[in-house]
């Protein structure tokens, strides 16, 4: 992947798959370094899952269900000296907490880091791509925050209009464009 | 600056015209934002192609929507275009810059852009 943030929508859409109300995407970013989080109130996944999530070699598959998603994502991390790490709780041990919480980190001064990228339109695409999930991204940089809350928004529109109208993501691509932009 | 009040002002003027516009949607045009296509350069195709469905306002009878892995990896960007009862049109390999001219072609005038299409690309 060229952008951290196509992996982020890629590694993402595994909590739509997995019926997730809730996704939260947190990035943490100092000077030197940066973490991601997405973190779902999704089915999850059992132990045995979740080691062939993150190496789709060590087993057979029988399904498409495990792709090449997080093992990008991990390379990714790797690759400037950081680690991902997942905890999953799976809907039929616990189904009041359950989901799926993937970590990655990366050490952004090293040569093969790479670059975030367009982090808007991933957020935007997400929406439109699952308007009934509710969506709380927060990006906290060393001078500033960057957030979005579709709940809160959910609130201002109503019943009758959905988050993936063509106008409404155009005002949270401009919204969360503006928050890139201003002044510290 | 946006404000919730703008938010606001949207959901005033979406009302009416989104229940209008339910159950319609004549041409369906799907793209392939697995690992593979987004990876390949799926992510601008489909901002291009919601842009420009919404500037050229077929929003009534375009709908554009994504999915999963199409199982033709290399082949990605793909988007398939659905109308009716006429056979799909799958467009390889696609790029941002194709995307106006099959909107302009095939969305709005009815004639696929062939050259973009697998049979070309295959052939």
């Amino acid at each position: 992947m060229k952008e951290l943030s196509l992996n982020i929508l890629d590694i993402t859409q595994n909590s739509i798959r997995a019926e997730a109300t809730l996704i939260e995407i947190l990035l943490d970013e100092t000077e030197t370094t940066l973490t991601i989080t997405i973190r779902d109130n999704g089915y999850g996944m059992s132990e045995a899952f979740l080691k062939t999530v993150v190496d789709p070699f060590s087993t057979t598959r029988t399904t498409r269900k495990v792709g090449m998603g997080i093992p990008l994502l991990k390379l990714a991390a790797e690759q400037t000296g950081g680690s991902l790490s997942i905890r999953s709780v799976e809907r039929s041990v616990d189904p009041e907490h359950c989901g799926t919480e993937i970590t990655a980190t990366f050490d952004k001064t090293h040569l093969d880091f790479t670059p975030l990228g367009d982090v808007v339109s991933t957020i935007t695409l997400l929406i439109r791509g699952s308007a009934e999930t509710d969506f709380v991204f927060r990006h906290t940089l060393p001078d500033r925050t960057v957030e979005l809350d579709t709940r809160e928004l959910r609130q201002v529109l109503g019943e009758e209009v959905p988050l993936d109208e063509y106008e409404v993501l155009a005002w949270i691509r401009d919204m969360l464009t503006e928050q890139y932009a201003a002044e510290a | 600056m946006k404000t919730l009040e703008e938010l606001a002002q949207i959901r005033d003027r979406m009302k009416n015209k989104v229940a209008l516009r339910e159950g319609t949607g004549e041409i369906r045009v799907v793209v392939g934002m697995a690992t593979c296509g987004i990876a390949a350069g799926a992510r601008p195709v489909l901002n291009a192609l919601v842009e420009q469905v919404a500037e050229q306002n077929l929003g009534d009878r375009v709908t554009v929507t994504q999915t999963g892995c199409i199982g033709m990896c290399r082949f990605e960007p793909i988007v398939e275009v659905f109308e009716g009862d006429k056979e799909r049109v799958t467009y390889v390999k696609v790029k941002p810059e194709m995307v106006p001219e099959i909107v302009k072609e095939h969305l709005i005038g009815g004639k696929p852009v062939t050259k973009y299409t697998i049979g070309a690309v295959e052939g």
